[in-house]
């Protein structure tokens, strides 16, 4: 039998050149471009909300916004506006602006910027500091100087079930969570409360979370709002030991990361590629009840190909080459330190200028009060 | 010249008998019995009428684009949960006259080649609901719905759908979702309606007066409605004018008439009220640009301002405009700019859906850090921030209401940036009740 050739559709990202089948998204056009070469890791419009194993996810956090500079071959009129890469398909011919449009790196700025405003930076008590995908997004895309002074949007802490825990006060409303409840049972829920920057997770996923695979709400969630309450305040996550394994199971397909202290497993999650997505979602008998290394097959060491401090200093030259924004904009910060200043090493003066910095800022924040 | 609201106050127009002796029903006829539905799509083209709703996309195009898959149904959605503050022409129309609605409804489905059509009204007006399914019972009664109208084969199943209650189920693909049961929130676009719409099939939505026009046209030509009007700003439109003026209401003029007629001529809106002077306008509903007095009656080119799509917009954002859905808010010099700016900024965070970063963040945002400058609390860097946030916020969002929330914003800063200034510099002044920036001062 002969195979029925599609054309493939030419697009042109940040320069360089790739042919996919038609139907494939800006994103996932990048997204091979980098998989075939790793150098090119930062041509890849960051995702917030987009997950391409959930139906329907995608086009919320604006996150993923890019220029598209020529529509196609037929028609190369720039698009007016910036477009969401992960849900704008690929026209043959088109020319795609990423990380050399200014324009395109201002509003991801913006996006960061808002995505943070109601944030708490509780980053030292979340047990996602290190693997959060806002934490990456900040530092790759951000600014280093907050230009907020409003109060910022609380809310109670909420258990679903004996094993998750909703802190919605760190959510940034992706609704991956909602997709997932939502497209692993057959019953349709709503997923969220209220409107605006109001708007809550309703816990009223609590009723499609009585369901086998719910643990996977706290996979897809890319900041700390839907954690393991088994792993709750366990460890950081940095110190922790990831290694695949896998076991038979008659629910899902028992792959797994395993994420070890020492000898013990204190967590088990789905495996997450390099997109920080899991293809094959667990259920919770595998994520929740099998703690032991006798439960598992142990294939040896998760290769994490991401650039967040939970891949730092762990596998030498297994890292991929972090996106250069960061190191970019270290350098940049780096420069305005005043080198000529000497080191102070005396115990008696650092402890008296700390005393002093502390009275300093103290008595600034009263008198903004 | 009138064509919608020229028998409006016929004493029982709400009735089928009284709506029919003045003419009701006879497009329908003429419709049905002698034209093809793309007869009657090419009058409306004719027309040049444009969408009513506020974007003011040619109605006739938009239905050009429908998409015709064989065996797909298609439908008409009629967009009527109008809640633009400062907008209430469509309320007006269908609690007054609604077998005009109807038959507009009649005579577009067939146009469209629909057989099931909705008009999805704002959930507070319960009673207009009421008025509107007592119309269309009438309606069926008299044998203009259901199977078979008018022994032609065609069928139209006509429903009313009470809204979800908020201003986003306005958009019209967040009103597709509501109206499929879900919560209201707006579609990425592409798709559009015209391919996949309600239930994912070809979909025309369209605002109360667009589809109210419809009649008109079809008695007397498309050609006769393009006659009325200035340029591509054919036809009439109904403005709801309230604010500072003598006389508030809901006006329907013939487009091309001068906004300094419009606003002082007793007409109309019968001037300002007594001892006081026009010192801003916002056009067309509030998400559209505020403009000064210097800018209202005529454009930056000191050409006469008429209430046309065109000349409204002249100038673009920097000196003009929009004529948006006709929400027509007169300010006169007691009305303060910034209390105002907040009053909307207000009404936007409570309404964003929330599902996209910058228009559920940046809403909550410059709410807060106008609420600081109304309460002297602000600084002059605040000024610029919310620029920057606003600038942020429009373009990047997945439905206008980012823009719709940005928009009054920039452009009370663009026209009106001392009055900011000055509640930051003078806290004092500005924070006792009723203060207003003290406009002589400048003019002397
Ligand atoms: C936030 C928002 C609210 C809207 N509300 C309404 C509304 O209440 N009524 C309306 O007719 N159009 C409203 N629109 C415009 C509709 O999306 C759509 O453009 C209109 O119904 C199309 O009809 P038309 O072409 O006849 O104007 C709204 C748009 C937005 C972005
Ligand atoms: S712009 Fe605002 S209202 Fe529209 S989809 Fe985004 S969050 Fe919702
Ligand atoms: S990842 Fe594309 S909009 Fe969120």
């Amino acid at each position: 039998m002969e195979a029925i050739e599609t054309p493939l559709l030419k697009v042109t990202i940040d320069g360089i050149e790739i042919s996919v089948p038609p139907g494939t998204t800006i994103m996932n056009a990048a997204r091979k471009i980098a998989e075939a070469d790793p150098e090119q890791h930062d041509k890849v419009p960051p995702a917030m909300c987009y997950y391409e194993p959930l139906k329907a996810s995608g086009g919320k956090c604006r996150a993923c916004l890019v220029k598209v500079a020529a529509g196609s071959e037929k028609d190369p009129r720039p698009m007016p506006k910036l477009v969401p890469s992960c849900i704008t398909q690929v026209q043959d011919g088109m020319i795609v602006e990423n990380t050399t449009n200014p324009a395109v790196l201002e509003t991801r700025k913006g996006i960061v910027e808002f995505l943070l405003l109601n944030h708490p930076l509780d980053c030292p008590i979340c047990d996602q500091a290190g693997e959060c995908y806002l934490q990456d997004f900040s530092y790759e895309h951000g600014v280093v100087d907050t230009r907020t002074q409003e109060e910022r949007r609380t809310f109670e802490k909420h258990d679903l079930g004996p094993y998750i825990q909703l802190h919605m006060t760190r959510c940034i409303l992706c609704y991956r969570c909602v997709y997932t409840a939502d497209q692993i049972t057959n019953k349709r829920v709503h997923g969220v409360l209220n409107r605006g920057d109001h708007a809550e997770i309703s816990t009223y996923i609590e009723k499609a979370i009585d369901n086998d695979f719910s643990g996977n709400v706290i996979d897809v969630c890319p900041v700390g709002a839907l954690t393991d309450k088994t792993y709750r305040f366990k460890n950081r996550v940095w110190f922790t030991k990831p290694v695949d394994a896998h076991r038979d199971c008659e629910k899902c397909s028992g792959k797994v990361t395993l994420w070890y202290r020492g000898e013990e497993v204190i967590r088990v999650t789905g495996r997450k590629n390099m997109w920080g997505e899991v293809k094959e979602f667990i259920c919770n008998t595998c994520r929740f009840e099998k703690k032991e290394t006798r439960d598992w097959t142990i294939e040896g060491p998760t290769r994490i190909e991401r650039s967040s401090v939970i891949s730092a200093n762990k596998y030498g030259k297994n890292l991929i080459a972090k996106p250069d924004f960061a190191l970019k904009l270290a350098k940049s910060q780096y420069k305005k330190i005043d080198d000529s200043r000497p080191y102070i090493t005396d115990d008696q003066t650092i402890r008296q200028l700390s005393i002093e910095n502390n009275k300093l800022a103290n008595e600034r924040s009263l008198a903004s009060d | 010249m009138k064509i919608l609201t020229q028998h409006i106050n016929e004493p029982g127009i709400e009735t089928f008998d009284v709506y029919r002796k003045h003419g009701g029903y006879t497009a329908v006829e003429k419709a049905i019995k002698s034209m093809t539905p793309d007869e009657v799509v090419e009058e409306v083209k004719k027309s040049g009428v444009r969408g009513r709703g506020g974007a003011g996309f040619p109605m006739g195009m938009k239905w050009s684009f429908l998409a015709k898959p064989e065996g797909v149904p298609r439908y008409l959605v009629c967009n009527a949960d109008e809640s633009e503050p400062g907008t209430f022409k469509d309320h007006y129309l269908m609690k007054s006259i609604p077998h005009l609605l109807i038959e507009g409804m009649i005579v577009s489905s067939y146009a469209l080649g629909a057989n099931k059509s909705f008009i999805y009204v704002r959930g507070e007006l319960l009673y207009v609901i009421a008025i509107l399914e007592k119309a269309i019972a009438e309606a069926k009664a008299k044998g203009f719905l259901g199977k078979n109208i008018l022994g032609s084969g065609y069928d139209l199943e006509l429903v009313v759908q009470p809204g979800g209650g908020a201003y986003i189920c306005g958009e019209e693909t967040a009103l597709l979702e509501s109206l499929e049961g879900k919560r209201g929130n707006p579609r990425n676009k592409p798709p559009f309606p015209a391919v996949k719409g309600l239930y994912q099939c070809p979909t025309v939505v369209n605002n109360v007066e667009s589809i109210s026009n419809t009649p008109w046209i079809i008695n007397n030509g498309g050609e006769a409605y393009a006659a009325l009007g200035v340029g591509r700003s054919t036809g009439t439109k109904l403005i709801s004018a309230s604010g500072h003026i003598r006389k508030p209401g809901v006006y329907e003029i013939v487009l091309g008439v001068p906004v300094e007629e419009f606003i002082y001529s007793d007409e109309y809106c019968g001037g300002i009220r007594d001892g006081h002077y026009l010192k801003a306008l916002v056009a067309g509903g509030s998400s559209v640009p505020i403009l000064p007095a210097n800018l209202i009656t005529t454009t930056a080119n000191n050409e006469p301002r008429l209430m046309t799509y065109e000349s409204l917009s002249d100038g673009g954002f920097a000196t003009g405009t929009m004529l948006g859905s006709g929400g027509f808010i007169v300010f006169d010099e007691t009305a303060c700019i910034v209390k105002n700016t907040l009053n909307f900024a207000h009404f936007y965070r409570h309404e964003s859906c929330g599902q996209c970063s910058p228009c559920r963040e940046g809403t909550g945002w410059m709410e807060k850090i106008l609420y600081r400058i109304e309460n002297g609390r602000g600084t002059q860097a605040d000024i610029d921030l919310l620029v920057d946030v606003s600038r942020k916020i429009e373009g990047n969002t997945i439905c206008p209401l980012g823009d719709a929330a940005a928009w009054p914003v920039a452009s009370a800063i663009r026209h009106f940036r001392h009055e900011f200034e000055w509640h930051i510099s003078h806290p004092e002044e500005a924070t006792r009740p009723g203060a207003v920036y003290p406009t002589e001062a400048v003019l002397n």
